[in-house]
């Protein structure tokens, strides 16, 4: 099965992330395609390369760019929920003239879009958040 | 892309105190390009988010509940709204926008969005749909 998983909560606050990797993993190891994961409200946090957890917890940012490596996912932050939280890519610093970006390897900024073709072309949209 | 499919973004928070209802009405709009069948359902405090008389002024938020009543433009005409949810926080239909569409195959004549339905009509329109996105 072909499935899209939106996650709409934040790291760490919300298990939702956690959750949603888990889930991620466990269909992937059943022989499932996972065609995209759309982070969209706080759930954009997650792509920050920034965050450093304490060493004995979980390190959820560095968890998905380790399997966006091993299976080719295609993470997307939304565009839009990530200028309000200041998650920016290289070419958005550029743009909007801000002097860093912090974006995470594994992940891309896209638009809405992204959510609505995924919902379209996947057997199952499942949503991990509140 | 020809296949249509059904969506449906189901609101379930209050329009002001978190940022839910605002980033789903950016999902629906943008979503609307996509020409896919699409509808939208309102519970739990999420019924309050089509309240009319919205006034953000002295909390320093925007107001967007008037882009509810855009909707029908985007072709979004199918606002589900549960009577349980209504009934529960003391809200009846005339405390909504009224808020209406064209219909095309109609000779354009104005009709209402909001359609009120049971707690087991809603779990019916959900079961319906291909796609739920949850707010």
């Amino acid at each position: 099965m072909k499935f899209g998983i939106v996650v709409s909560e934040g790291p760490y606050t919300h298990q939702a992330s956690d959750s949603a990797y888990n889930f991620v993993k466990a269909a992937l190891a059943k022989g499932h395609e996972v065609a995209r994961v759309f982070f969209y409200h706080d759930g954009v946090n997650v792509g920050t390369r920034l965050s450093v957890p304490p060493q004995d917890d979980r390190q959820i940012q560095e968890q998905w760019t380790a399997l966006a490596k091993e299976h080719d996912l295609d993470l997307v932050i939304c565009i839009a929920a990530a200028q309000r939280r200041g998650l920016l890519d290289q070419n958005e610093a550029d743009r909007q003239g801000k002097d860093a970006n912090n974006i995470a390897e594994g992940f891309r900024i896209s638009g809405l879009g992204q959510l609505i073709e995924m919902g379209i072309q996947c057997d199952r949209t499942i949503t991990f958040g509140d | 892309m020809s296949e249509v499919k059904k969506f449906l973004y189901v609101n379930r928070k209050a329009p002001y105190g978190t940022i839910y209802a605002q980033e789903s009405l950016e999902v629906v709009l943008i979503g609307a390009a996509f020409d896919q069948d699409v509808s939208m359902a309102f519970l739990d405090d999420g019924v309050f988010q089509l309240t009319k008389g919205q006034d953000t002024k002295e909390a320093g938020l925007k107001n967007f509940s008037p882009t509810f009543r855009a909707l029908g433009d985007y072709e979004v005409t199918k606002l589900y709204v549960e009577q349980e949810s209504l009934d529960e926080r003391g809200l009846t239909l005339d405390d909504l926008q009224d808020i209406q569409y064209e219909d095309e195959d109609d000779d354009y004549a104005e009709k209402p969005s909001i359609i009120v339905v049971s707690r087991a009509g809603m779990a019916d329109v959900m079961a319906d749909q291909d796609v739920v996105l949850s707010f």
